[in-house]
């Protein structure tokens, strides 16, 4: 977005750190470019130069940190970030939500934004720890679904990426937008 | 040692391991290889302090206003790509050449700085013969909106960074990479008054690109893009014409009727139409044409 136009439709927001780690974004353009690949390359160092990647909690911590040491900086960062991923130590997915004050929070969903407002209350009511891929698609159309109902700003195209064991896939978004209620 | 100096070596200080992406550079690439670094007003908030001075959207009673107001656009077809913009650079309060910008500028900021407020918000047109078509070189074209001195500067420095590239490496750079030193180097003085917003558009191994670049720091590669303040016109009439498949005639007249439609509705654009078309073998100049001549070409077709 650009003042009130949209320059592009699908631009992807998301950055994949390791095979099972991604992070979305949200923010001011510039520095979210910039500090993202700044994060990305040296997650992709840390894993060229230890022969293993960093986990989906040390990827959040780390860029948290990052974020943190760039607060009290002259201009620093205004990112908000969601890191997610799959442990494949102790098996089990985590994800972190970082907001621009570099402060962290382990929960089991999170959203940024104006979209928070509406999310959040709709994943309170339908979430629970043992959803299945296809209920949690549904309820992430529900969200959705709601933007749809009341948001001022329409979305025509979403970002949608699994990550789970066998690492990350991408859900089409036509194929996604098929769920909504409210189209 | 000056206040960059001291600065550089904080920041160089303050930095734990840094990784290179080989490709583009990093930031940290940019500062070492700008040999021409600005030196930042010697006070705690340099940022603070150039936005203090400079208007860039003709809303303050700054000491600078910036010249603007432009419709620049590009799209990707069959063929290739076709760049077209118009001609006008208005400002906040000044009209005619260059000389006379400066000398009604040296005494208002000189001699009384107040006496500048009188001749506040008329809008003029400093010229209607502007080139906002940058050729960085044979395969590359820059398109200006936004700040004038901005975006020339900048791109002709990116013009010259790419020489080198093309230098060092024995091949042309590519538009990915060409777009990521404009923005690299842009990003780097964000927050200080800079005002641009610039298409890179070229040719390259992978064929034909298109990155929107501006001082905001966003790089977004795309198909289509308007730029400026008649961007908004020149887009709907882009967005209902434009077919990937079009003939190149039939692209270059799309081209013509987005700029010619902006300039009719935006104050600030007016002057010629220029056209590029961007090809395998490089970019060929099309023409530059009357907006005022245009508009008895098009009369008919519109039913005001």
């Amino acid at each position: 977005m650009n003042s009130i136009m949209t320059i592009k439709h699908d631009a992807d927001k998301t950055y994949n750190l390791t095979k099972n780690v991604v992070m979305s974004t949200s923010g001011e353009p510039g520095d979210v470019t910039n500090f993202c690949e700044y994060i990305l390359g040296n997650v992709k160092l840390y894993g060229i130069r230890n022969y293993h990647d960093l986990t989906v909690d040390a990827c959040a911590k780390y860029t948290r940190r990052e974020l943190a040491m760039s607060l009290r900086s002259r201009d620093a960062y205004q990112v908000n970030l969601l890191v997610g991923g799959f442990n494949a130590n102790t098996q089990k997915p985590a994800l972190y939500c970082i907001d621009y004050l570099a402060s962290i929070a382990n929960i089991p969903f999170a959203a940024h934004g104006y979209c928070s407002y509406f999310s959040y209350s709709v994943l309170d009511r339908i979430y629970h720890p043992n959803m299945t891929v296809e209920e949690a698609l549904n309820a992430l159309a529900a969200c959705i679904s709601e933007l749809n109902t009341r948001f001022i700003i329409k979305h025509t195209s979403y970002t949608i990426k699994i990550i789970d064991a066998s690492g990350i896939s991408d859900v089409s978004s036509d194929d996604f937008l098929k769920r909504l209620t409210v189209q | 040692m000056s206040i960059n100096k001291i600065l550089a070596h904080i920041d160089n200080n303050s930095q734990g391991f840094t990784a290179v992406d080989e490709e583009y550079g990093n930031n940290d690439m940019v500062k070492k290889t700008l040999d021409k670094d600005f030196d930042f007003a010697p006070v705690l908030q340099p940022s603070g302090f150039a936005t203090k001075y400079i208007d860039v959207k003709s809303q303050k009673d700054s000491i600078i206003k910036l010249a603007h107001g432009t419709t620049t656009l590009s799209f990707k077809f069959k063929n290739g790509i076709i760049v077209a913009t118009d001609s006008r650079a208005t400002s906040g309060n000044v009209i005619g050449t260059c000389q006379i910008f400066l000398t009604i500028f040296k005494r208002s900021v000189v001699a009384n700085p107040s006496r500048h407020t009188n001749i506040k918000n008329t809008h003029k047109i400093a010229s209607q013969t502007v080139k906002k078509v940058i050729e960085i070189n044979p395969y590359l074209l820059g398109t200006m909106a936004g700040g004038a001195a901005d975006c020339s500067y900048w791109e002709r420095e990116l013009g010259r960074r790419c020489r080198l590239h093309e230098l060092a490496n024995k091949e042309r750079i590519s538009v990915a990479a060409a777009s990521k030193l404009l923005s690299n180097m842009v990003y780097y003085y964000k927050g200080m008054g800079l005002s641009m917003g610039t298409m890179v558009c070229g040719w390259d191994k992978k064929g034909p690109a298109i990155y929107y670049v501006d001082s905001e720091g966003q790089r977004v590669k795309g198909d289509l893009f308007a730029v400026g303040s008649g961007g908004t016109f020149a887009y709907s009439v882009l967005d209902t014409g434009y077919k990937y498949d079009l003939e190149t005639a039939d692209a270059i007249e799309l081209g013509r009727r987005a700029i010619f439609q902006a300039t009719y509705r935006d104050a600030f654009s007016g002057g010629y139409v220029r056209l590029y078309h961007i090809k395998e073998d490089g970019w060929e100049f099309i023409g530059l044409e009357d907006v005022g001549e245009l508009y008895y070409k098009y009369k008919d077709q519109m039913h005001l």
